[in-house]
């Protein structure tokens, strides 16, 4: 292993209780792009930690060797002053600071604590050419999409001279177009530039499509490491066995069966319109209709931006936007859902596809955040019962199984997936007659999906409506027994989940309006 | 789950959370040393008590303020609001006590419908909503009081602040009254603590061990008997006491067992996510700042009954020392931690400073010092901790 740029040997990290990492050993050769999966919770962000100086030299055993010399990094400035830079899964950009700004932060070019202008903006420009972003470097962060703020952060580690490139999730906020792009800069970055990458995804696909060589992380330790170099193909045919040393298991289909008959129509949604909070030329949702009905899973698929989650927060108490209008109904009743307490009280509950902002209270722990939207439950007379409330959410960590210490550890402190299983568990609790999910399994790890799918078909099976929105083809049409398609805020088509094809799908999705 | 939980966890734990605990225990041994016993005298204890009731009554009400997220720079000008139309009410128009009071807490509803409606309402910081108010309610005052301090006030409404409940049992040289009313407290403490821990285990949770519980209570119960023995011994039991001590199991209560005390929480930890989950945040702020102009007029009533006067410049500064109070006692400046014990101990470590280095002979201006650079140790310890607890994560 000469041409190697980074070992990791032996690395055993502990917390207090719990081993996170056990003996891993992790080979990166120079030139390439290497991909790492695992479960959540399988040790690969504490793996990066401990790479990135997050975890000091000393509080883990093992070595770390770059470009052939031991490492001892107490700081992530340590690590970076290697060129070893890690791109956070959560974007670590100042949305009010422009593009220029936030790529020197830090780092600035100045002169005697002066900032040198010219410098900046001229030197931001060249960088922003090398990620291909045609942006003007005095534009605020924060005008731009999830996807070009990436290209901003990739551009922020090459102003550090990077030579080896972490990304943590990197395309679990983008869309196909912007996914597509990003991995094609990564490529580049690798063939022009010599620069090592990194990359920890969930997206195996993408991880076949990219990746040289993929070390598969279980449970702390080290499984296997899968020379992947042979093309897409070859990597897509590696993929069944990334899954298996994921999970430990064989995994025959992704997709759990249901039988499930569908009955009585649940939800209806008539001519809905929302716009744009802030700018009022802006129509987010226009004359959206549609139907959910009982034991039925409805998939809305639609491209990021196409009003996927404004249509579902809207329905939803009008929790976005503004001069809404249009009609819901439950069970063929006008619903009251002027407010987010009349929309649970109707029976409708939705699970945010950001859990971190809009699902959970990270501080707080498990129980409290299960009983959170259905406190009335625990309570007599505004009295909380403790007690009952302890064993609700010892009922659910068992049925969903939520893997935490203890039903009063804290949410902030347990992995994605079982994060997602304490916010699904919230939500059931308000026993709702309609489930609408967004991105149910966005940042979750393979295994962690599949309960999830599972417990959607049991959902389904007790009789609810869910609907299910995801800008994941396969999930959508794996899950769901109708799809909706949206783009630019309209319904573009209804398709059974017999009859899509993934091209058909994309096809409507990305319908341009007349 | 069933069965003790370890003890090595347990005590880690519990040092996490009890650690203001053993601060207050170290600051009252420190100056009870410092002051050759004098802290602890029979009378100095009462003393204390009557001295900074009104500024613990305030504590209770911010903490709930801080943990919501907000801040409430407003409460000594209130405080000194309500005291002046209750003494107007008392002094100058010579209508009996207690339609004084109730004026008083009338006001301090108004007070918090007022600030109530910009913060919930209109969706202003408190900040600005509170250093607003502190300048209004400073000139209204002003104003109603004409400028000058109004005194006396009868004797009955003295008594809110100043009166004692004792000789109901007689009692050769103490009180056997206070010493009654303590021993009822243990009792009831313990049984409580009993009944929860026998609830836990039938819900199959954890407990600590037995001798664990036994000695945590034969603790509270040998400091609460000391500490009304000594009372006892002076004037007996002081009715600001007792309304302090209802203040804070109702409000205790009220934050961790009630719907609208989880609705506190939930909104300071994540204000987003309380709204999706149903919390009607609107009126949950609200209720918080009418509830913070209630306390408040509770305070000025006292304050008011134990100068035997109302003043333009009551109140001066206590909004500072209740927020102290309520991060010394660990709550968290970005919102969602904290508790009403928690801000009553910081409270109290403020009270006994003070009143240490008053007995000491210490200058003003070294007093202010020192009870700077504590609130900043007491929350450096605090974030110290929290750092060492994120790192077990």
């Amino acid at each position: 292993m000469n041409d190697s740029i980074l070992e990791m040997r032996s690395i055993t990290k502990r917390f207090p209780g719990v081993t996170a990492l056990q003996d891993v050993s992790l080979s990166v050769r120079e030139g390439e792009i290497h991909g790492i999966c695992g479960e959540n919770g399988a040790g690969k962000s504490t793996l990066m930690k401990v790479l990135s100086g997050v975890e000091p030299a000393g509080t883990y055993d093992g070595e770390i060797h770059f470009r052939g010399r031991p490492m001892s990094f107490h700081s992530i400035s340590d690590s970076e002053a290697e060129g070893i830079v890690i791109i956070h899964q959560e974007l670590a950009l100042v949305p009010h600071l422009t593009i220029a700004e936030n790529i020197f932060l830090g780092n600035e070019r100045s002169r005697g604590g002066v900032i040198s202008w010219g410098e900046t903006n001229a030197e931001a420009l060249r960088l922003l050419r090398r990620v291909g972003l045609d942006e003007n470097p005095v534009t605020p962060v924060g005008q731009l999409g999830v996807g070009k703020q990436q290209l901003v952060e990739i551009a922020k580690a090459l102003s550090k001279n990077v030579s080896l490139l972490i990304l943590d999730e990197p395309t679990a906020a983008l869309n196909d177009d912007d996914s597509e792009h990003l991995l094609g800069l990564i490529r580049g970055l690798r063939d022009e530039q010599g620069v090592t990458s990194i990359i920890i995804s969930h997206k195996l696909g993408e991880i076949a499509e990219i990746a040289d060589t993929t070390t598969v992380i279980r449970d702390g330790s080290t499984i296997e490491t899968i020379d992947m170099h042979g093309g897409a193909a070859a990597g897509r045919a590696l993929i069944p066995r990334i899954i298996k040393g994921m999970v430990g298991r064989d995994m025959d289909s992704m997709f759990p069966e249901r039988s499930v008959e569908i009955g009585e129509e649940v939800l209806r949604i008539e001519d809905w319109h929302v716009t744009h909070p802030t700018q009022p030329d802006r129509t987010l949702v226009d004359g959206v209709s549609l139907t959910a009905r009982a034991g039925e899973v409805v998939g809305i698929a639609g491209l990021m931006g196409a009003g996927r989650t404004e249509l579902a927060m809207s329905v939803f108490g009008r929790s976005y936007g503004r001069e809404i209008s249009g009609k819901v109904f439950m069970h063929g009743r006008p619903a009251n859902v002027r407010g987010v307490a009349d929309a649970i009280g109707s029976g409708i509950a939705y699970v945010s596809e950001d859990r971190k902002r809009y699902g959970l209270n990270l501080i707080q722990d498990v129980r409290r955040n299960i009983s959170a939207a259905a406190l009335g439950k625990v309570s007599r007379t505004g009295w909380i019962d403790g007690n009952q409330e302890i064993s609700v959410a010892e009922r659910y960590r068992k049925s969903l199984n939520i893997k935490t210490p203890t039903v009063l550890s804290r949410v902030g402190q347990l992995s994605g997936g079982n994060q997602q299983k304490v916010a699904l568990s919230k939500w059931l609790f308000t026993e709702p007659d309609v489930l609408i999910l967004d991105e149910p399994t966005r940042g979750v790890d393979v295994g962690a999906k599949y309960e999830i799918y599972t417990l959607i078909n049991e959902l389904a099976e007790q009789g609810k409506a869910i609907v299910v929105i995801s800008s994941e083809l396969p999930e959508v049409m794996g899950l769901a027994d109708r799809i909706y398609t949206l783009s630019a805020g309209r319904i573009t088509g209804e398709v059974s989940a017999a009859d899509a094809t993934q091209e058909h799908l994309m096809e409507l999705m990305t319908m341009e309006r007349e | 789950m069933a069965g003790t939980s370890d003890i090595k966890d347990l005590l880690t734990r519990n040092v996490r959370q009890s650690g203001i605990y053993i601060a207050f225990v170290f600051i009252v041994l420190l100056f009870t040393v410092l002051t050759r016993g004098a802290l602890l005298s029979p009378g100095n204890l009462t003393n204390l008590i009557l001295q900074y009731s009104y500024i613990l009554i305030l504590a209770i009400g911010m903490v709930l303020i801080i943990v919501a997220g907000h801040i409430d720079l407003s409460v000594g000008s209130v405080v000194a609001f309500t005291g002046s139309v209750a003494a107007v009410v008392v002094i100058q128009h010579g209508l009996p006590w207690w339609l004084g009071i109730l004026a008083a807490l009338g006001i301090g509803i108004l007070v918090g419908l007022w600030q109530g409606f910009w913060v919930a309402i209109v969706g202003i910081p408190a900040f600005i909503v509170t250093l607003a108010g502190m300048l209004i309610f400073r000139g209204m005052t002003m104003q109603t009081l004409g400028n000058v301090s109004l005194s006396p006030f009868p004797e009955a409404y003295q008594k809110i602040a100043g009166g004692f409940l004792n000789g109901l049992f007689g009692g050769p040289g103490y009180d056997v009254f206070t010493l009654v009313v303590a021993a009822a407290v243990v009792i009831v403490f313990a049984l409580q603590q009993w009944r929860a821990r026998l609830a836990k285990l039938r819900y199959d949770q954890s407990v600590e061990a037995l001798w664990i519980f036994a000695v945590k209570v034969a603790v509270v119960a040998v400091i609460v008997m000391a500490f009304a023995w000594q009372i006892a011994n002076a004037r007996g039991l002081p009715v600001v006491l007792i309304l302090l001590a209802a203040l804070i199991l109702i409000y205790s209560f009220v934050s961790q067992q009630t719907v609208f005390g989880r609705h506190v929480y939930a909104m300071g930890g994540n204000l987003q996510a309380a709204r999706l989950s149903g919390v009607k945040t609107r009126l949950v702020n609200m209720m918080l700042f009418v509830n913070m102009g209630l306390l408040s007029a509770i305070a000025g009533i006292v304050y008011s009954a134990r100068s035997n006067s109302a003043q333009p410049g009551a109140g001066n500064m206590f909004e500072l020392d209740a927020i102290a109070a309520a991060f010394i006692g660990g709550a968290a400046v970005s919102g969602g931690v904290g508790k009403v014990q928690g801000a009553i101990i910081g409270g109290l470590i403020m009270a006994v400073m003070s009143n240490g280095m008053q007995i000491m002979g210490i200058g003003q201006s070294t007093q202010s010092i020192v009870r700077g650079v504590v609130l900043i140790l007491a929350v450096a310890f605090d974030v110290y901790n929290k750092k060492r607890a994120g790192a077990e994560g």
